[in-house]
């Protein structure tokens, strides 16, 4: 049996020391004192750069060791090495039992090379490396779209591989499930629309139309973006999760091995759930939140339901009501995609999960709102 | 058992199984300069070995030294970066989608941890396959699912979901999804890993019935070495330091290899032939 000795805590630590001894072929490292991590400030380079060029065998005086743990295996393994490279014998027998064994063990199995070449910074490595990956990036973005739309396609033919329970399931948790949350999200966002537009509004008398500005912003804008926000953060989020979970349990390689495609079976249900009810979410959306702004209306500047009604009625039109449904079916689409995407192409790790449910909000919510710029950029050329 | 004895029992099991040519011994696997690599990272290069009818067949080798890639490269999750893998005679590595999942139908794969599809109860895992893949009615699904959960001692268990049930039971039924469709080949990722001694010998024996009673042909990824001994009619070594295979035979053959690394490894660090010029 061997192996370091134990410090009591009311031991009075001794400073540790190590010098070369001895001329000639062969010399000797006389180690002394307390070599503890928390104590020892002993530099092993300096023990290194001290022994001499010529020397041929280095033995160990341990006389005066007094405790130790693994800083004395540090420093002894950086001293083997040493003189490894320099072709000088190590007797290693002269040294306590504890320290050689492990010593023994830290050099019994020789380094490998893994041949990974991640060393010198290079410019057009780095700048090559970095293409490549981009571009892999952009083929299995591309691969996964292809498969998607296979999927659906099968889908359509009636051949697609799924389970309507899960289906369904999906379609409880990512829809009426999500109501609470954008029911809230959507009545305060309407609230504080109508609050910063009605303030405005009242210094020129005109405070009846904050109904206009509230049910025209939330339809055609705000609510198929907060309705794409919340869902990137719940249910996107959940999809990577999910599916990367299952990756990393290698319950995807189990469908593969089946032969069954995990985009039919796991990824289309998920998309159809959620192109289903992203555009129900909207217009329930648009909704709460045109309630919100009516709070504001009727309990700050007397505006009476009648009068708030009317006027939102007036200013909202089938078109704009479109606009945002029509959003909300890409955002859906969007949300799910990266979801999923996400997932099945986590790294089989928990950390690997945790970095693809973050890149999933992260990715959905830039998406979502680059999808809306080129909307409000077709809206403008259409004149809608 | 002896190389002689291995080789009857190989073609007495062959023969009873349905076979092409009962005269002969036909690979089912046949692995040609088979070089695996992640990236720029070669994992092993130039396997070449084969796999026969109703023989269990164990790869094993260090901890790390790409055994499962080499499973996983079998049932077509990695495509390989170099050399041919064949499965009955045809080209299982290159195959065209539809060609290969039909193949893929003939094998039965249990995972390191079982891989149960988490959101469906034990009844419902075995019971997709049947559902996608086989043109029989409800009552039958579940008269095939209680008789695989039956065969490997979960009958009473279809209800509970995985996260109910033990690691061990999780591994038997994982088995019980991978017989489902009464596979040609059965794989096996470490079997042994996490069961304590009792139930990784009662999985062992589970595994020789499986190849007595279904006929199918075993291949199992496994470092332990008393599944190697009781179980293993040949097997192969793959070797951490050379990148390649050194060593392929039944674990008798294997003791008395040439290659020292062999020796030592089923030695459990210790070789005889040192030992025994030692004294």
């Amino acid at each position: 049996m061997f192996g370091l000795k134990k410090i009591l805590s009311s031991d009075s630590v001794a400073k540790a020391t190590a010098k070369i001894v001895g001329e000639g072929d062969s010399a000797v490292l006389q180690i002394a004192g307390d070599w503890l991590l928390s104590e020892t400030r002993t530099n092993s380079k300096e023990i290194i750069a001290s022994i001499p060029k010529n020397l041929s065998k280095l033995s160990f005086e341990t006389s005066s060791l007094g405790t130790y743990d693994s800083a004395l295996v540090c420093m002894l393994l950086k001293c083997y090495e040493s003189c490894k490279e320099q072709n000088i014998d190590v007797d290693l027998e002269s040294l306590p039992e504890g320290p050689r064994e492990l010593l023994k063990l830290a050099v019994a199995v020789p380094e490998v090379s893994a041949e990974k070449n991640d060393g010198d910074w290079n410019l057009f490595n780095t700048v090559g490396s970095r293409a490549i990956k981009f571009m892999d990036t952009i083929a299995s973005q591309c691969g996964f779209v292809g498969e998607l739309t296979i999927a659906s396609l099968n889908a359509l033919r009636g051949k697609a591989r799924y389970r309507t329970s899960d289906l369904l399931s999906i379609i409880q948790s990512s829809g009426p499930e999500a109501l609470p949350i954008v029911a809230l999200i959507s009545f305060l966002v309407g609230l504080i629309l109508a609050f910063v537009g009605a303030i405005q509004l009242a210094k020129y008398g005109s405070e009846i139309f904050v109904a206009d500005l509230v049910g025209i912003a939330m339809v055609r804008e705000m609510g198929a973006m907060m309705v794409g926000i919340v869902m990137s953060g719940r249910t996107g989020a959940s999809f990577a999760a999910e599916l990367g979970s299952m990756k990393v349990n290698e319950e995807i390689s189990a469908f593969r091995t089946f032969g069954i495609s995990p985009m039919e079976f796991l990824v289309f249900p998920r998309v159809l759930a959620l192109v289903l009810m992203f555009p129900l979410l909207t217009i329930f959306a648009d909704v709460i939140g045109m309630l919100g702004g009516f709070v504001i209306g009727a309990g700050m500047f007397d505006i009476s339901y009648d009068q708030y009604a009317n006027r939102t009625l007036s200013a909202l039109n089938l078109v704009q009501i479109s606009t945002g449904v029509m959003k909300s079916f890409i955002f859906g689409i969007i949300v799910a995609c990266i979801g999923c995407r996400m997932g099945l192409q986590c790294e089989n790790s928990s950390a690997g999960v945790g970095m693809a449910t973050t890149s999933s909000v992260v990715q959905s919510i830039t998406w979502i709102i680059v999808a809306d710029a080129i909307f409000a950029v077709i809206f403008t050329i259409f004149d809608i | 058992m002896n190389t002689e004895n291995t080789e009857n029992k190989i073609q007495k099991i062959a023969n009873s199984v349905v076979s092409e040519n009962p005269t002969e011994v036909e690979d089912i696997f046949k692995i040609e300069n088979l070089t695996m690599a992640y990236g720029d990272y070669t994992v092993m290069h130039d396997l070449n070995f084969s796999v026969k009818k109703g023989e269990i067949f164990f790869i094993m080798g260090g901890s790390g030294c790409g055994k499962s890639t080499l499973l996983r490269h079998m049932i077509g999750l990695i495509k390989p970066a170099k050399g041919t893998i064949y499965f009955r005679g045809k080209n299982f590595s290159d195959a065209e989608d539809k060609e290969k999942i039909e193949m893929l139908r003939q094998f039965g794969v249990l995972y390191q941890g079982g891989a149960l599809w988490s959101s469906m109860t034990l009844a419902e895992n075995v019971a997709l396959p049947l559902r996608e893949f086989k043109d029989i009615s409800d009552q039958d699904a579940e008269e095939i699912v209680d008789l695989k959960l039956s065969l490997v001692g979960l009958n009473g268990f279809g209800g509970f979901y995985p996260s109910e049930i033990s690691g061990g039971m999780c591994k038997r039924a994982g088995l019980a999804r991978a017989i489902a469709l009464d596979p040609l080949v059965l794989f096996f990722d470490e079997p042994s890993a996490g069961l304590d001694p009792i139930s990784s010998h009662r999985l062992d024996e589970l595994i020789v019935q499986m190849r007595d009673s279904l006929g199918a042909t075993i291949v199992v990824v496994s470092h332990e070495l008393a599944s190697i001994f009781d179980i293993a009619d040949r097997a192969i070594f793959l070797d951490t330091k050379t990148r390649t295979q050194t060593a392929i035979g039944s674990p008798k053959e294997l003791l008395n290899s040439d290659n020292a690394d062999v020796r030592i490894f089923l030695n459990r660090g210790v070789d005889p032939r040192t030992k025994d010029a030692e004294k």
